[in-house]
């Protein structure tokens, strides 16, 4: 199977193949990146990209080439190009999360992800834009610019991971590293037509990723086909000694095998009021295909879902408010210059008030009031029990079904511009964060269009099922596209 | 407990919050060092403790065993369940805007430790004790326009101790403050340097008339020695009474100790008091202990301080000798091991390590090392007096030498012309000249004054220079003396 863009007539093998391709040295490491690099430039209108590595990528694309001329084997992803989004450290170019705030920082380090693609031969070739810190769902709120959806430039791509979904779907790499806290690689991913994938929470090391929320942020693959994610995926997962919050992980992410008469539950509070009944229909239909590939297809309902986005909106910015403390302009990043201001603590005002936008300021006090005193318990704590709530409804549901299914989003994506209001943004979450604050394993996969914009799928599995998901979802993936 | 001491009519109530670094070779959540002392500023951080986008905690296995330790010293055991949660306040030397700390569910829950004070022993309560990371330290440079910030310190690890309110006097805080040294340095688990910061203390302090009622405390930090701590309370329980018997209030604040003017002095009051939001730490899992990973941790707890005192008082030596045992362990396990082989040979070494061998350590002239390491040289030294070979004032004499250069001491003392001289008719013939040269002596003693006898000895010494076996000398005085 080949992904080719008939606009640009320009293929990006399956990523496999590719690497394949590049250790027998039918074809250079270089030459991809030198491809990629070039469809980078071409298509920097849709402001996907915040900043290319190119001197390092293709430094290393050197590097691996005389390696293979040496005869060594590099690796699983020897020479694949891919784009990374902001808030992962890398070398080669600046970390800025697209904020102003990290404006200029230089990683002194790089991400444990990062890290673990390069081992095997993968160049990062570009940062993807974002929204700041990866507050929103429309890369609206990076400090930067806004990212525009590459099947409408007039629409927004989805976020937080708009700019890593965007390049992929540009295929200006062929995959690309986005976060997930709260749907901000699925939201994406439907918006744009492409794969997003989100592993059980802590299946990859979140070392070196600039943290939004600790208790739910995940790293995971954007690409073109639920092959090539589970690829990315079996590369990046699996315990690491520098994130304690990491997870033993199965054999193999890549053994994609036929679920066996998989049990798939429609999520009834996920089809009713609000959704485009358009996208209702794709949803039934792909539900219809996976039956006719043997699944046996419920409607299971699960009252307390909808409450998870009142429980997400405190934990998340409570978790937030004191992620971003370290923001402080005294070591990395933006600084005021100590002549200009009085005192330390003006200092500190003057930093973060130029520094954070507008969505980072909201969240900051929307969290620091959610931990106060004497409103700790009335929110923090009570957004807690919901949110153990939700995971053992979820968990008792995964009693009657194997599979969760549903949209992604209600909607499709829209103008850039037209949600103006901070909560109806926040609405925009409503189908991805129960996923997140239980932890579990989803994936939003294109299942059709409304008109002319794509819809995204999403199957949820159990706690740490990530290959019996990616299984369900290759199942799914081959039907329609067969 | 109603037999307060009251000061001017007033009941003074103490309680004491310590930080103990715990002796790691890394940091409470990283593999960065944990040993700064010859590090320059900012040399021993990492990305973890510099506060680093996407640099995330691990927590330390040892500093975790350390602090298991430490509840078994303060007399209780660790819990199986524990968690960190974050306090956050901004400060530069606070890298990350907030402190890991445990606030929930500490490490440590109750226990106490033993303090004695004019005689009467006393139990002082511990609320509880938790492991958090130390904050880096900020100076500012009188007259400059800037502070430094200096991490090294970011990220140690730390167990924070809370008594109970239970002390009433200054004496009573002091000695808690030494009880609580003693007990981590016996259990290992801190180096215990307070003039390097390993211990610090904090005391609350409060006075009422009325003992069923707690005054308004004032909490003076940051005190670095058990005489700071002593001092500190003393003042604020004057400086509090004085305020109330003017009709004032006292203001519960945070206050400073200014050792230069021996005072305390007012930072901030109540009404700036942090707000630390605290929110479980969702980077580190709980710390889980298990019982059998409890009871290895108490296997390898050893003889702590009260038993070490109550070993020592089996050789009778004085309370003052007991503790200036007791504060170094290693000599402490040493007598004790004496002790358990032969008392009169321990008794005669403790009095060594409580008198001359002090002088000598305090005199930089040996190290408690090296005594301990010339244990069978001492003993034999001991064993030298008990046979009549050496005087106890020569043997003191050779104490250096075994110490420093571990010669054999009968070698030595035979070089030096120190043995003692119990033939017999050499001591005679010095005897004789001795009762020759003291006439009156003589007759003091043949009239009944027994006194007498020790001078005569006393001289039998001198003209020996020291050799003589003074119990053979006094035995032949005696003889002479009553037979003629």
């Amino acid at each position: 199977m080949q992904v080719s863009d008939s606009k640009m007539q320009v293929v990006w093998e399956p990523i496999a193949d590719l690497a394949k391709s590049v250790n027998s040295g039918s074809v250079s490491a270089l030459e991809l990146v030198e491809k990629s690099l070039g469809l980078i430039e071409k298509h920097k209108e849709f402001n996907s990209i915040i900043a290319t590595t190119e001197t390092r990528a293709k430094q290393r694309a050197m590097q691996i080439d005389s390696d293979i001329a040496d005869g060594k084997t590099v690796g699983r992803l020897a020479g694949v190009p891919f784009v990374a989004k902001d808030n992962f450290l890398t070398f080669g170019s600046e970390t800025t999360a697209a904020s102003n705030i990290l404006k200029g920082f230089e990683a002194p380090y790089q991400s444990t992800a990062i890290e673990k693609l390069e081992a095997e031969g993968a160049i990062c070739v570009a940062k993807a834009n974002l929204d700041a810190f990866a507050h929103g769902a429309s890369t609206e709120n990076s400090d930067f610019f806004t990212t525009k959806n590459p099947h409408d430039m007039s629409k927004v791509p989805g976020g937080s991971s708009g700019g890593s979904t965007a390049s992929v779907a540009l295929k200006l790499a062929p995959f690309a590293l986005g976060t997930d806290t709260g749907g901000s690689i699925r939201l994406p991913a439907s918006f744009c037509g492409v794969v997003g994938y989100k592993p059980s929470y802590g299946l990859v090391s979140r070392s070196g990723v600039v943290a939004m929320a600790s208790s739910t942020d995940v790293i995971g693959p954007i690409a073109s086909s639920v092959e090539d994610a589970s690829l990315v995926l079996d590369v990046i997962a699996g315990q690491d000694p520098l994130d304690s919050t990491t997870i033993e992980r199965c054999n193999s992410y890549t053994k994609l095998s036929a679920v066996n008469k998989p049990k798939v539950g429609i999520v009834k509070e996920y089809m009713e009021q609000g959704v485009n009944p358009k996208v209702k229909e794709l949803i039934i239909k792909a539900a219809d295909d996976l039956k006719s590939d043997g699944a046996e297809i419920t409607e299971i309902s699960i009252p307390s879902l909808p409450l998870s986005l009142a429980a997400y909106y405190i934990i998340v910015p409570a978790e937030i408010s004191s992620n971003l403390g370290r923001y402080d302009g005294q070591r990395f990043g933006k600084s005021i210059n100590s002549g200009d201001v009085n005192d330390l603590e003006e200092n500190y005002s003057r930093v973060r008030q130029e520094g954070f936008g507008d969505e980072a300021k909201r969240r900051i006090m929307t969290g620091t009031y959610v931990l106060s005193s004497g409103y700790y318990d009335a929110y923090y704590k009570k957004a807690q029990l919901v949110r153990t709530k939700i995971i053992n409804d979820l968990n008792e549901a995964f009693n009657k079904v194997d599979f969760l299914m549903g949209p992604v989003s209600p909607q499709v994506a829209w103008n850039i511009g037209e949600i103006a209001d901070p909560l109806s943004m926040y609405l925009v979450d409503i189908m991805t964060v129960a996923a997140s604050i239980a932890g579990l394993p989803a994936i939003s996969i294109p299942c059709g269009t409304v008109s002319d914009m794509p819809v995204g799928l999403q199957l949820i599995a159990p706690y740490k099922q990530d290959l019996k998901l990616l299984s369900l979802a290759d199942l799914y993936e081959r039907r329609s596209n067969g | 407990m109603n037999d307060y001491k009251t000061v001017s009519g007033y009941i003074p109530t103490i309680g004491i919050e310590c930080h103990v670094q715990l002796k790691t070779k890394s940091k409470l959540f990283s593999g960065e060092s944990n040993d700064a002392k010859s590090a320059k500023p900012n040399e021993a951080v990492g990305h973890v403790s510099f506060g680093m986008p996407g640099a995330l905690p691990v927590l330390n296995k040892k500093a975790v065993e350390l602090a298991a330790k430490a509840a078994f010293a303060l007399n209780t055991k660790p819990q199986n369940y524990s968690k960190f949660d974050r306090k956050h306040y901004f400060y530069p030397d606070l890298p990350k805007g907030y402190q890991i700390s445990q606030f929930e569910e500490p490490i440590i829950l109750g226990g106490y430790v033993d303090i004695l004070v004019d005689g009467e022993k006393k139990k002082i309560g511990i609320t509880r004790a938790h492991m958090e990371e130390d904050a880096g330290k900020s100076t500012h440079p009188a007259g400059k326009d800037y502070s430094l910030v200096d991490l090294n310190r970011a990220g140690t690890p730390l167990i924070e101790i809370v008594t109970e309110p239970d002390m009433h006097s200054a004496a009573e805080a002091k000695a808690c403050a030494k009880s609580l040294y003693l007990q981590m340095k016996y259990a290992d688990v801190s180096d215990v340097d307070l003039y390097n910061g390993n211990m610090r203390f904090d005391v609350n302090v409060s006075v009422s008339k009325d003992p069923s009622k707690l005054g308004t405390r004032s909490e003076t930090k940051n005190l670095n020695s058990f005489k700071s701590v002593e001092r500190a309370v003393e003042f604020e329980i004057a400086r509090q009474i004085e305020l109330l018997e003017k009709g004032g209030g006292v203001v519960q604040e945070t206050r400073g100790w200014d050792d230069a003017k021996q005072k305390t002095f007012s930072q901030r009051t109540k009404e700036d008091a942090h707000d630390y939001r605290y929110m479980p730490e969702p980077d580190v899992p709980p710390i889980v202990l298990t019982d059998e990973y409890i009871d290895e941790i108490q296997q390898q707890i050893p003889i702590m301080p009260d038993e070490v005192r109550s070993k020592l008082n089996s050789i009778s030596l004085d309370s003052s000798q007991v503790e200036s045992i007791v504060s170094e362990p290693s000599v402490a396990y040493f007598i004790i091991e004496l002790i358990n082989h032969d008392q009169e040979t321990a008794k005669i070494i403790a009095n060594w390590v409580t008198g001359e061998i002090a002088k000598l350590v305090i005199d930089s002239k040996v190290n408690w090392d090296e005594v301990v390491k010339a244990k069978n040289s001492l003993i034999t030294l001991a064993d030298m007096i008990k046979s009549n070979q050496l005087s106890s004032t020569n043997a003191k004499l050779l104490l250096i030498d075994v110490i420093t250069n571990n010669v054999d001491p009968n070698k030595l003392a035979k070089e030096r012309g120190l043995l003692q001289d119990s033939d017999e008719s050499s001591v005679e013939q010095i005897v004789l000249s001795v009762i020759d040269d003291n006439p009156n002596a003589v007759n003091d003693v043949k009239n009944g004054e027994t006194k007498a006898i020790g001078f005569l000895v006393g001289q039998v010494m001198a003209k020996s220079q020291g050799k003589a076996n003074p119990a053979l000398a006094k035995k032949l005085l005696e003889s002479r003396l009553n037979n003629s």
